[in-house]
């Protein structure tokens, strides 16, 4: 696998999605190429990031607007 | 023996009847998560609101010809993502052209493949990259995303969903989910990289 395959393969790879072959291969890629490496785990540590978002809870006041709207129907 | 918290088929059932407690109790349970979808997909706390009210409004609308093909969470996700995009189609643009998007996408694989040392921000101190400014960094990465690849990302990255569940939902195929995933989170990843690579 080339640097190129490498970039498209990544999220495949993240997600545990990427065939066994395919994940040995770009394994023995990343422990030669910095780029790829760096790519990789900045791309991990974003998913990450943005996982880790509290949830936005609905204010009390747009619940209420919410069950008030419901109860019209 | 009932069990003591109704499924969301036995809740609907019993709205079919009239029963407005189960209806409360249905909007209950998923009020906090459609708001939520519809917040990261629009960054504005009303037009969240207004996306969760039309959102339920169509849900007691369609009730009675839901059928059950899919699962009463990916339908009531594929009404209220509908109306996030809507949304979205309406108002001024603040999202990139896709071409643009597709140029700042591919940018880190020709820096990389012309030698440039990428910076590694992988490890920085999580205090540090979970402050208000980098918050605000990460909310205006996603309002830049053109729309369908912003829905998909806040599906399956935000809100967790697996990536047939996306597909349903959107009305894609997995592989389009899968590809446009790998372009919005390339993109975000060069982004992000542009804010924490700096303070290195």
């Amino acid at each position: 696998m080339d640097c190129q395959e490498i970039f498209e393969a990544l999220s495949e790879y993240i997600d545990q999605e990427l065939a066994q072959a395919k994940c040995r291969e770009l394994e023995r890629h990343l422990t030669t190429c910095h780029n790829c490496r760096v790519v990789i785990d900045t791309m991990r540590r974003t998913v990450a990031l943005y996982h880790s978002i509290p949830c936005e809870r609905l204010p009390d006041e747009a619940r209420l607007r919410l069950h008030k709207v419901i109860k019209l129907k | 023996m009932q069990p003591l918290v109704p499924t969301d088929e036995e809740l609907i059932e019993r709205i079919r009847r009239g029963d407005n407690e189960a209806l409360e109790q249905l909007v209950s349970r998923y009020e906090d998560r459609v708001y939520n979808l519809a917040y990261r997909m629009l960054s504005s706390r009303q037009d969240a609101e207004d996306v969760l009210q039309d959102a339920f409004l169509n849900v007691i609308r369609g009730l009675d010809s839901f059928r059950g093909q899919s699962s009463f969470s990916t339908w009531l996700y594929r009404i209220a993502a509908n109306a996030a995009l809507t949304k979205i189609r309406k108002r001024s643009r603040r999202e990139k052209s896709e071409s643009e998007f597709l140029d700042d996408v591919y940018a880190v694989k020709e820096a990389a493949h012309a030698g440039a040392v990428l910076p590694d921000w992988s490890s920085n101190p999580a205090t540090r990259i979970l402050d208000e400014e980098a918050r605000r960094q990460m909310a205006t990465a996603i309002n830049e995303l053109p729309e369908i690849y912003r829905a998909v990302f806040v599906l399956r990255d935000v809100e967790g969903l697996p990536a047939a569940a996306v597909a349903e939902v959107l009305d894609l195929s997995v592989p389009a989910v899968k590809s446009r995933l790998h372009r919005a989170r390339l993109y975000l990843r060069n982004r992000l990289s542009g804010y924490f690579g700096e303070e290195e």
